[in-house]
C-alpha cells in the first residue's frame, strides 16, 4: 500500500462553539488542510470523504450540508457511516484502485448542539431487546469495564491514573480542550455513574473539525517534503450484541490490529510501535485497546500504565495528545485526532510535545457504547 | 487514471418489497445477503468484508444503524463500511463494494442494501422533517414531495413537457413490475389513471409517486481471478461515478440534474463510453417520482435535455424498445425500501445481463447502467455493469 | 428476481397488523433534542430578517451574491467579502401546491410553496418560502412578487418572520 497523508487542518477543539456554524468551523479545517497540503480543492482533489452519523447531528442524511465548505460541490462525495479513520481507510482504498490521485477526508463533532446526549446513545441500542431499562446508556461500560477488571485484575486505581496521564499531557496541547493537573484523588472521588465507571473516568464530549489530505505515492511525492506514509490498515465489528460479547477483550480491535500490523510487515508491535493513539473514550478502554493492539500482554496494561510505561517519557507514549479524555470527546472526530497525533509527531511539528526519534505510530480508535467497532492505522515517516 | 482491478459481481438477492414487513432490518439484511450468497455458490466463510447501504437512521429508529444491521449482513468479526449518500445511496453502495476489491485489499466483497421505513410513524415521510437545514428551511415545515414537485415544475416549465408524457412512466414501469415477484405496485394502469388520481403536491399527483416499503437486496463482488472459480458468466462493474451538488438547492437550476450528468461523466469515462445511447442498451435510472426517470435520463446522456418525454411516448423506453427503460419496473412498480431499491437496480441489471431475467428479459443486453439520487435533489450515484 | 430463484423471502404485515397491539411492534420515541449554532452567516440573516430586511453575502471573485449567505464561497472555495442588502422583490422560479402537510396528512386548504429569485441576488439565486394573497390560477413561473412581512413587534428572528411572498401587481 503506497498512500501518505500530505497535509491536515483542524480547528482548536472546545469544550462549546455557539458563535460558530459547523460549516464555518469545516472551512476552517479545510483550507488548512488544503494550504498544508499545497492544493487547490476545486482543481486538485477528486474525491471527499466525511465520517457522519445523523442523530450526531439532528439531521437526516447529513452530507447534504457537506459539499459547500469543503470546496467539494459537484465533486465525488460520501459519507461513512463510521469513524473519523473509517472514512480515512475508505479514502485509501479509493486512492489504491487507481482511480483517484488525491483525497480529503472530514471528521467533526459539533457534540455541543447536543442537547440530550445519552438519549441519542440511548437510541443506538438495540429498540427490542436493550432499550427498555431506562437506565443511562453508559450503563454498557460499567458492565464491560466491571469484567475487564475482574478477569485481568486490573484495578480501578489503575484506570483513574489513565485519566491523571492523558488529561497530564494535555496540558502540552494546545488544541486540547480538557488538559488538567489532576491528582489520582480526584478521579477516585468523582461520583459513580454506572459503578465502577465514575464521571472522570468518561471523555468529555468537545467541539472541533479535523480534514485530511491523502495522496498517491507519485502525488504525495510530489506534494510534501515529508509525506506519512499509511503502512497498514485494519477494522474489524465484533457482534453488535452486548449480551455475548467477549467483555474483557476488545476483539474487534484485535482484529483490526493483526490486519493492519500484516499489512506494515508489523511482527513485534512492542518493538516496532514507537508511540500509540488509542481510544480512551471511558479510561479503561486506553487499557483494553493496549493489549488488543499486542502493546503489551493481555491484563499488563494497568500495572505498566502505573509504572510509567506509557507515559510521555516511557518506553512507549500513548496518548501523547491527551486522547479523548485531554483533548475532548470529538465523537466520530477523535479517530482523526488520533492520526492528527501521529503525524504531527512523525513529521517533528508537534511542539513542547514532540517526542524523539519516532518513526512508526499506530492510531486505533473505537466507535463508542453500544458498538464493538473499530479501526487501526499504522504509519511511518518511511515509505 | 487507469483502474488496477476489474471487479466482477457473481451473485444477487432480494426480498419481497411491501408497506411493511414482519422481519426487522437485520433479518432483512440476512435474507437478501443470503439469497445473493446462494445464487453465487458461495457462503460467508468466502467473503472478506462487507458494504452496507441504507438511509437515514430515522426510518428504523436506530442511531448507527449499520452497527445494529451488521449481523444480520453477515459482518460480525469482518471488515465492515457502511458507506451513505442519502437516497443514492442504493447504487452508490456496489461502487463502495467495488473499492474495497478494486484496491487489491480484498478479493470478496458481500454489499447490502438495507430499508425498514415502516417502524417511523405516524409516516416515514415524518422522517423527512429532520433533512433540513434547521434553521432556514424547517421553521416553514416542509414535506418532502414539495421540492420534487418544484422541480418537476421547473423541468416541465423549461421545456414545455406534456403531463401525459410524464404520466406514461408510471404507465410503463407499474406495467413491467407486474413480472417483478418482489413487486409492491405492479399494476396495469392507463394514462388517464395517473391523471386522474389525487393531486398531492401538484403537479405530483398520486400515482407519480412510488411507495413507502420495507426491503432488502444485496450482491456479491468479486476480483477478475475469483469470480472465474465461482461462475462462467460474471457480469463487471466497468464503471462508478458519483457526485454531490451544493446543499442550497434554491440556488440551481433545477431544469436539469448536472449532478447526474457529472457522475455517468465519471462512469463512462471509466467504462469507455463515448456515445451512451449508442452504447448503453438499457438503463435503471432512479423513478421515485414520474418526471425523475425522464430527468435521469438526459442526466445520464441517454437523451438530450427535455427530449426524454418524447422518446418515451413514442415507445423508445418499452421493454421491446430501442432503449429500454426500467425493465424491473423501478421504483414506480417494485416499491421503494430506499437504499434497497437502488441496490435492486444493480440487481436487475445482473439479471438483465446474465440473460436471466425471465419475462422481464430484454434483448441484446450487453451493457447496463443503473443511476440512484438523492438528498435534497443533490446527489447522482452511476453504475456501468456489462457481461 | 432470477428466474433461477423460486423462493421469494419476507413476511408481509397488514395495516391492522401493525397497528394490534400485540408483540409485532415495539414503540418508543428518540429523547433527541438540539441546539444549533446558527453560525456568523445565519445570525446576522436571522437579525436583519426581525429587522426587515434580507441580507446576502457578495463573492469578489465569481462576484456573486449568495442569500441565504455564507461565510465561504463554493465556487472559489475562499471566503465571501461583505455584507450586502437584498429587496425583498423577485420573481417565482418554480412553483407548487402542496395538499400534505409535513407528516403527509392531507390538507384541504393547500400550501402554496415556491422558490423566489431575488432581485439583488445573483441570477437562479432564490430562497424557499411561501405564496399567499394570490390567485392559484394565476401563478406562474416569472411571476413579480414582493415579501410580506409580519409586523416588526412580532418578528423574531426567522424565515417566518416572512409570512408568505405576494404578487406585485404587473404594470
Ligand atoms: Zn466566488
Amino acid at each position: 500500500m503506497t498512500v501518505a497523508i500530505v497535509g491536515v487542518g483542524h480547528t482548536s477543539f472546545q469544550s462549546t462553539t455557539p458563535d460558530i456554524s459547523f460549516k464555518e468551523q469545516m472551512f476552517e479545517a479545510a483550507v488548512k488542510a488544503y494550504e498544508d497540503a499545497g492544493v487547490n480543492p476545486r482543481k486538485d482533489i477528486a474525491s471527499f470523504l466525511t465520517a457522519a452519523e445523523d442523530y450526531y447531528e439532528g439531521y437526516s442524511i447529513f452530507d447534504e450540508f457537506v459539499p459547500d465548505q469543503l470546496g467539494a460541490v459537484l465533486r465525488s462525495v460520501c459519507t461513512i457511516g463510521g469513524d473519523g479513520l473509517l472514512a480515512l481507510i475508505n479514502g485509501v482504498m479509493q486512492i489504491e484502485t487507481g482511480l483517484f490521485d488525491v483525497v480529503a477526508i472530514e471528521a467533526h463533532s459539533k457534540a455541543s448542539d447536543i442537547l440530550t446526549f445519552p438519549g441519542i446513545v440511548t437510541h443506538g441500542l438495540d429498540p427490542i431487546y436493550n432499550r427498555a431499562f431506562n437506565v443511562h446508556p453508559y450503563f454498557v461500560a460499567g458492565l464491560e469495564m466491571r469484567r475487564y477488571l475482574h478477569e485481568t485484575g486490573t484495578t480501578r486505581e489503575q484506570c483513574a491514573a489513565v485519566v491523571v496521564k492523558n488529561k497530564q499531557n494535555a496540558l502540552s496541547n494546545p488544541s486540547a480542550a480538557y488538559a488538567a493537573k489532576m491528582t489520582m484523588d480526584d478521579v477516585m472521588n468523582s461520583e459513580f455513574v454506572s459503578d465502577p465507571l465514575t464521571r472522570r473516568d468518561i471523555s468529555p464530549l468537545a467541539d472541533g473539525v479535523i480534514v485530511m489530505v491523502l495522496a498517491s505515492e507519485e502525488k504525495a511525492k510530489d506534494l510534501s517534503d515529508d509525506p506519512v506514509w499509511l503502512k497498514g490498515v485494519g477494522w474489524c465489528s465484533d457482534t453488535p450484541w452486548i449480551e455475548s460479547r467477549t467483555w474483557s477483550t476488545a476483539e474487534y480491535a484485535r482484529l483490526a490490529a493483526e490486519r493492519a500490523y500484516k499489512m506494515a510487515g508489523i511482527k513485534n508491535p512492542q518493538k516496532q510501535i514507537a508511540f500509540a493513539e488509542v481510544d480512551d473514550w471511558f479510561s479503561y478502554k486506553e487499557l483494553q485497546h493496549i493489549e488488543a493492539l499486542g502493546l503489551c500482554e493481555n491484563g499488563e496494561a494497568g500495572k505498566l500504565l502505573e509504572q510509567g510505561n506509557f507515559s510521555r517519557n516511557g518506553k512507549l507514549p500513548v496518548n501523547v495528545s491527551g486522547g479523548r479524555i485531554g483533548a475532548g470527546n470529538l465523537l466520530e472526530a477523535s479517530a482523526l485526532q488520533s492520526v492528527l497525533e501521529c503525524v504531527l509527531q512523525l513529521q517533528g511539528r508537534a511542539g513542547t510535545r514532540q517526542l524523539k526519534d519516532a518513526e512508526t505510530a499506530v492510531a486505533q480508535s473505537w466507535r463508542g457504547v453500544p458498538t464493538a467497532t473499530g479501526c487501526v492505522a499504522v504509519l511511518s515517516s518511511e515509505l | 487514471m487507469n483502474v488496477k482491478r476489474r471487479v466482477a459481481v457473481v451473485g444477487a438477492g432480494i426480498t419481497l418489497f411491501r408497506r411493511r414487513l414482519k422481519e426487522t432490518g437485520k433479518e432483512l439484511s440476512y435474507l437478501a445477503a443470503n439469497a445473493a450468497l446462494e445464487s453465487a455458490g458461495m457462503t460467508m466463510d468466502d467473503i472478506d468484508c462487507v458494504v452496507m447501504g441504507t438511509a437515514p437512521d430515522a426510518f428504523d429508529g436506530i442511531h448507527m444503524k449499520a452497527d445494529n444491521l451488521l449481523d444480520g449482513a453477515g459482518a460480525t468479526r469482518k471488515p465492515y463500511s457502511r458507506v451513505y449518500v442519502g437516497g443514492g445511496t442504493g447504487v452508490f453502495s456496489p461502487i463502495g463494494g467495488w473499492w474495497h476489491v478494486a484496491s487489491g485489499l480484498f478479493d470478496t466483497c458481500l454489499v447490502v442494501a438495507e430499508e425498514k421505513m415502516s417502524p417511523c410513524i405516524p409516516h416515514p415521510q415524518t422522517a423527512f422533517r429532520t433533512i433540513w437545514d434547521p434553521i432556514i428551511t424547517r421553521p416553514l415545515n416542509p414535506n418532502l414531495v414539495w421540492i420534487f414537485a418544484l422541480e418537476m415544475n421547473r423541468y416541465m416549465k423549461t421545456y414545455n413537457i406534456p403531463k401525459e408524457h410524464i404520466a406514461m412512466v408510471a404507465v410503463k414501469n407499474k406495467g413491467n413490475a407486474l413480472d417483478h415477484p418482489s413487486a409492491q405496485l405492479a399494476a396495469k394502469i392507463t394514462v388517464e389513471d395517473v391523471l386522474n388520481s389525487e393531486t398531492m403536491v401538484w403537479p405530483v399527483q398520486r400515482l407519480d409517486i412510488s411507495p413507502p416499503s420495507d426491503g432488502a437486496a444485496a450482491l456479491v463482488l468479486t476480483s477478475e481471478d475469483v469470480a472465474r472459480k465461482f461462475t462462467d458468466a460474471p457480469v463487471w462493474i466497468d464503471g462508478v461515478g458519483w457526485s454531490l451538488d451544493s446543499a442550497y438547492w434554491t440556488n440551481r437550476d433545477l431544469c436539469f440534474p448536472q449532478y447526474v450528468a457529472e457522475a455517468a461523466k465519471m462512469a463512462y469515462k471509466m467504462a469507455k463510453i463515448t456515445d451512451p445511447p449508442k452504447e448503453v442498451d438499457f438503463a435503471e435510472p432512479y423513478d421515485p417520482f414520474t418526471y425523475k426517470e425522464l430527468h435521469h435520463m438526459e442526466g445520464l446522456l441517454l437523451a438530450k435535455k427535455g427530449e426524454a418525454p418524447q422518446l418515451t411516448a413514442d415507445g423508445v423506453t418499452q421493454r421491446d424498445g430501442d432503449l429500454p427503460i426500467c425493465p424491473s419496473g423501478g421504483l414506480l412498480g417494485v416499491g421503494n425500501p430506499i437504499a434497497a431499491a437502488g441496490l435492486m437496480k444493480c440487481c436487475e441489471m445482473f439479471w438483465q445481463l446474465r440473460n436471466e431475467a425471465g419475462k422481464r428479459q430484454v434483448s441484446g443486453a450487453e451493457t447496463g447502467v443503473a443511476q440512484a439520487w438523492g438528498d435534497l435533489m443533490q446527489v447522482g450515484t452511476v453504475t456501468v455493469f456489462r457481461r | 428476481m432470477s428466474e433461477k430463484v423460486k423462493d421469494l423471502r419476507g413476511t408481509r404485515l397488514s395495516a391492522a397488523d401493525l397497528e394490534s397491539k400485540d408483540t409485532i411492534t415495539f414503540r418508543g420515541r428518540p429523547n433527541a433534542k438540539y441546539a444549533w449554532s446558527a453560525g456568523i452567516a445565519y445570525t446576522k440573516y436571522l437579525e436583519e430578517l426581525k429587522n426587515g430586511r434580507i441580507v446576502g453575502r457578495r463573492c469578489r471573485q465569481c462576484d456573486r451574491v449568495l442569500v441565504p449567505p455564507r461565510m465561504f464561497c463554493e465556487q472559489c472555495f475562499r471566503a465571501t467579502d461583505e455584507w450586502v442588502y437584498i429587496k425583498g422583490t423577485g420573481k417565482i422560479n418554480t412553483y407548487s401546491i402542496s395538499y400534505l402537510d409535513a407528516d403527509a396528512n392531507r390538507i384541504k386548504t393547500p400550501i402554496l410553496v415556491a422558490v423566489v429569485d431575488l432581485d439583488g441576488a445573483s441570477p437562479g439565486i432564490g430562497i424557499l418560502h411561501k405564496l399567499g394573497n394570490v390567485d392559484i390560477e394565476k401563478i406562474h413561473v416569472g411571476m413579480p412578487v414582493q415579501a410580506v412581512w409580519k409586523p416588526a413587534n412580532e418578528r423574531k428572528g426567522s424565515v417566518t418572520d416572512i409570512l408568505y411572498f405576494e404578487p406585485i401587481k404587473e404594470k
